[in-house]
């Protein structure tokens, strides 16, 4: 019955969605203001029908109803809660569900907050969101209805996979879904613009902080999920350059990229067709993400050709609401007219060059996880396209841009005097090819690579530092005037700062474990040690330990390390008693200079143990450095310059502006 | 991340793939070990879904890498290790793809997008003032404007 | 209307018929680098006994097309493909030679005596290292041979309904 429920609400936001296409649209092209205004209801009554579907699929889960396909495929009544729940959006249908539920609340929240938008770009922001929505509620109830019962209701549901099992790996699919379908309203307003015809700051203004909204979700869901494959499949790796992670990866970079140019447009009123290309562009490998982990197209699997009819859906969406979107800019781009001009070198310009290289980068990996695809399609080759060759890749690409990166910050709007940079960094540039000189001294006889780049990771940090520094005038003016000064910065740039600094720190975590890592296997018996870099592990006992439902042998470990001072590693190997597998839980001790990461194997042969051991050299530096990435962008969006919608905060701004012209008069 | 791949590598490969294995043939001469890593890392496991060899326990992975360490006793050059692979299963054991016809676009693209990309920037901060004189304010403007200069000289 | 604007269209153009194309492809079927190659040199011992179970020279036959079949007593997949072996194996003009892949050869043959031993001669690849110089990724995998060259390379099982196919290839060899 609830199933049944559900299925009709999802029917009911179809039908909503498509009054919500439809109407709106034809109102804003014939200035009709009622026609427009069925967006907003309509808007609401499809986040509120969507959310009924979800509820009702979520219930059919909690109470495992396995009459229920997808529940049946995908739950155990066995489940903790948690993954019960988790599950809804763990497969397919599920995901694709989730989905449009967030689809129809963003749509619900630009109608709630664009009241301050003007008419027509509101109705028509609405109608393309709700565009989007049609082809998502279509695909669902025409190819993977998650509300399909079976003829026979199995006893139990077969989904209890334990390695599926955990909180990383339950909660990052949701942070990409965000920031994939927060990427669908600047996607709205980039197509809504396009007809429009005309882009202006204010544009930039209401589009911004969404992109720095999604931004954060795709920034969070991408570290969660890399955060979950280091901790959880016990190789330590923690990027692999996998189709499935460049597809959250690709959406990230173009997102990151228009989030700049969105500034040149907020602030110059030009850079304006670009920056439409690159919302279209950020979407659309949202979509392409979505679809490319869940056909199999790249990754190899045979799901698409048991299911050629989603293939083809998927196919025809793509190319309809991508190549649709791609058309219109063909054709009504030219409209959008330049407005200011800028120096060739200024923090514009700056800008310019960061979205060059990190475009470039998009496609490098959107080529480079097509290429196997379309080596086989147009000769025949099979080939692959891996790790190496994109960190190779992106160890050049990347060079650049963090040095316009760290030389940006300092450039003034406009016209930026490059003598004067030049001469401000002179000290932080001595310091880092310092570091660099130390660097090679320590690992000397290794890769020049990885010097050079710590070099630049250092000098990068010291220039976000002195940038900061020099805007609150540490050292020309009392501390105490200083730090009144630094309580003082908007919020937009202390975002800035912190999602420049958390880069720069992640950067320096990046180079070093991904190129002084240590590691180290030995088959053990107990009381035998072995030693990795600074660290002695003694191989003290091996006991069987008895989880709720799993067993698992537990390594009783001493490390010592260099200085003497000793700790205790427990590593664990599961196996467990529903499904024939094992699964490994590795001992991490974490330090500022590194991880080392434990891992126990099954029993060898007569009471000897395969032990692997890991130095993940300033790992940690890239799980904090994210974290203040994430948090720079929090603080940037709670900037009341983006209080989209609501006239109190932009009175307060202007207030706030005319004070501070007065102050410098 | 890998988490959609996990079922599929499951059903994929036996059940053991997490399953902790250790290699018992490194090589006692670190250099050595060394280059046998970065070898490895250049190897897909062909089981597997877009991983090195390194990084999985599934049979055909530890019988590569035992091959690779044996080739390095043996005296054999990276070069020769790499072409054995090949000669056995074509380019597609390397993730590093050689250069060739067919991976011209791959290697040159970044290359080709980053000088006419830097072009197009290049002609586009040099450009000239299309509009040199800004439109003249409109009366409305000019009293807004007054009125906003003697708010501030107060 | 400058052709750069439509630049983003055409790349997409691109990229879409790369994938309408992708689907129609099996992206688990990683041809041989082998084909149209000499097989590798290899002895191997027999399940049972000492001496030679199958060797290089076994396959140089120019009378008969040469199938040689890697096969497991632990692979499922190569049960479903046992009743085509045995098809092949009472084929005129060809001989059906069996490779036992990292298997223990009481398995193997245990495996052939329930369900039928179709294979003219048989050698243990005990650690699977044959296997490697034939560029075989798993079980089963089946070569097909013409004077001692590699010249069709059949990955998974042989369904039945593949049979036809499969005898087609036979046919052309012959000629």
């Amino acid at each position: 019955m609830i199933a049944e429920l559900g299925h009709y609400m999802l029917v009911l936001a179809l039908g909503l969605a498509v009054l919500q296409a439809v109407f709106p649209m034809i109102g804003a092209a014939r200035q009709d203001g009622r026609m427009m205004m069925i967006g907003q209801p309509a808007a609401y009554g499809q986040f509120i029908f969507s959310l009924a579907a979800f509820a009702s699929l979520t219930y059919s889960y909690i109470v495992s109803d396995f009459s229920v396909a997808v529940v049946a495929r995908n739950s155990h009544s066995l489940k903790p809660m948690l993954y019960k729940i988790s599950g809804v959006w763990g497969n397919h249908e599920g995901s694709l569900l989730f989905w449009v539920v967030f689809l129809a609340l963003f749509g619900a929240l630009v109608a709630y907050f664009g009241r301050g938008l003007p008419k027509s770009l509101r109705a028509r922001v609405l109608s393309v969101q709700a565009m989007v929505g049609v082809g998502f509620y279509l695909f669902m109830l025409i190819t993977s209805n998650p509300f399909e019962r079976l003829p026979n209701v199995p006893f139990e549901g077969n989904g209890l996979n334990p390695l599926l099992q955990d909180p990383g790996l339950a909660f990052h699919p949701p942070f990409l879904y965000l920031g994939y379908v927060g990427l669908s309203v600047v996607f709205s307003f980039a197509i809504a613009a396009l007809i429009e015809g005309r882009v202006d700051p204010a544009w930039a203004r209401w589009v911004r902080p969404w992109t720095l909204l999604a931004w954060v979700f795709l920034t969070t869901g991408i570290v969660l999920g890399s955060w979950w494959a280091y901790y959880e499949l016990g190789w330590g790796g923690w990027w692999g350059w996998d189709p499935v992670e460049n597809a959250s990866f690709m959406p990230w970079l173009v997102a990151t990229a228009l989030l700049h140019s969105a500034i040149v447009v907020e602030k110059r009123d030009t850079l304006k067709s670009w920056t439409i290309l690159l919302a279209i562009i950020a979407f659309s490998f949202s979509l392409l993400g979505t679809f490319i982990v869940r056909s199999g197209i790249i990754t190899s699997v045979h799901a698409f050709a048991t299911d050629p009819e989603r293939g083809l859906f998927i196919l025809m969406f793509l190319a309809l609401v991508i190549g649709g979107s791609f058309l219109l800019f063909a054709l009504r781009s030219d409209k959008l007219q330049a407005g200011g001009l800028f120096a060739p070198i200024s923090r514009e310009s700056g800008l310019v060059i960061n979205n060059l290289f990190l475009s470039v980068a998009a496609a490098v990996v959107l080529y480079g996880t097509l290429h196997p695809l379309l080596s086989d399609a147009l000769f025949g080759v099979k080939s692959s396209v891996g790790a190496p060759f994109f960190n190779l890749v992106f160890g050049f690409l990347m060079i650049p841009l963090v040095m316009i990166m760290g030389l940006g910050v300092h450039f003034k709007w406009k016209r930026a005097d490059i003598k004067g940079i030049s001469q401000r960094l002179k000290a932080i540039t001595g310091l880092s090819l310092l570091a660099a000189l130390m660097t090679l001294y320590v690992t000397y006889g290794g890769d020049i690579m990885p010097v050079v780049w710590m070099g630049i990771g250092i000098w990068l940090l010291l220039s976000m530092l002195q940038e900061l520094s020099s805007r609150v005038k540490l050292g020309q003016v009392p501390l105490k005037d200083s730090l009144s000064r630094l309580k003082r910065q908007p919020r937009s740039s202390w975002g800035m700062s912190l999602g420049h600094l958390g880069f720069a720190i992640g950067l320096i975590g990046i180079v070093a474990t991904s190129s002084w890592s240590l590691e180290q296997q030995k088959v053990m018996r107990i009381g035998e040690s072995m030693t990795i870099g600074d660290y002695t592990l003694r191989l003290d006992d091996v006991i069987a330990v008895a989880g709720p439902n799993y067993s698992a042998v537990r390594g009783i470990i001493t490390v010592t390390g260099k200085d003497g001072a000793s700790f205790m590693a427990h590593p664990e190997s599961r196996t467990y008693i529903s499904s024939p597998m094992t699964t490994t839980e590795g001992a991490v001790e974490t330090t500022m200079a590194g991880d080392l990461f434990i891992v126990i194997g099954d029993a060898q042969t007569s009471g000897r143990w395969g032990v692997r051991v890991y130095y993940k050299p300033m790992q940690v530096w890239l799980w904090i450095g994210s974290t203040i990435m994430v948090i720079g962008g929090l603080f940037s969006l709670s900037d009341r310059r983006y209080r989209i919608g609501s006239p109190q905060g932009k009175k307060a701004a202007g207030k706030k502006n005319t004070r501070s012209a007065a102050h410098a008069i | 991340m890998r988490y959609l791949l996990v079922p599929f590598i499951l059903i994929a490969l036996s059940l053991n793939v997490f399953a902790i294995g250790v290699d018992k043939d490194r090589l006692h001469d670190p250099a050595q070990e060394a280059r046998a890593q970065q070898i490895m890392k250049q190897l897909r496991c062909l089981v597997c879904q877009n991983q090195s060899i390194v990084e999985s326990d599934a049979g055909l992975a530890v019988d590569l890498r035992r091959i690779v360490r044996e080739q390095i006793t043996a005296g054999q050059s990276d070069v020769q290790i790499l072409d054995f692979m090949t000669s056995r299963y074509g380019d597609w054991v390397l993730l590093k793809p050689p250069f060739k016809m067919a991976t011209a676009l791959l290697w040159l693209g970044p290359l080709f997008l980053l000088l006419v990309g830097g072009f197009l920037v290049f002609r586009y901060v040099r450009q000239t003032p299309v509009k040199a004189t800004p439109e003249p304010l409109s009366p409305e403007e000019e009293k807004r404007l007054k009125h906003i200069l003697r708010d501030n000289n107060k | 209307m400058p052709f750069k604007r439509f630049l983003p269209l055409f790349i997409f153009a691109g990229i879409f018929v790369a994938f309408a194309v992708g689907l129609t492809l099996n992206p688990r079927e990683i041809p041989s680098a082998l084909i149209n190659k000499a097989a590798p040199e290899f002895s191997l011992p027999p399940l049972q006994g000492d001496g030679i179970g199958l060797q290089t020279a076994d396959l140089n036959d120019p009378d008969h097309i040469i199938i040689v079949n890697f096969f497991a007593s632990w692979c499922g997949p190569c049960r479903i493909e046992h009743p085509a072996l045995e098809h092949l194996g009472k084929t005129e003009g060809v001989k059906l030679f069996g490779i036992a892949y990292k298997d223990r050869p009481s398995h193997s043959l245990s495996f052939l005596k329930s369900l039928g031993n179709p294979y003219a001669k048989i050698g243990a690849d005990l650690k699977g290292r044959n296997a490697i110089d034939w560029g075989v990724t798993g079980t089963p995998e089946t070569f097909f041979l013409k004077d001692g060259v590699i010249r069709y390379q059949h990955i998974g099982p042989i369904h039945e309904v593949q049979m036809e196919e499969i005898l087609a290839v036979i046919k052309e060899l012959q000629q």
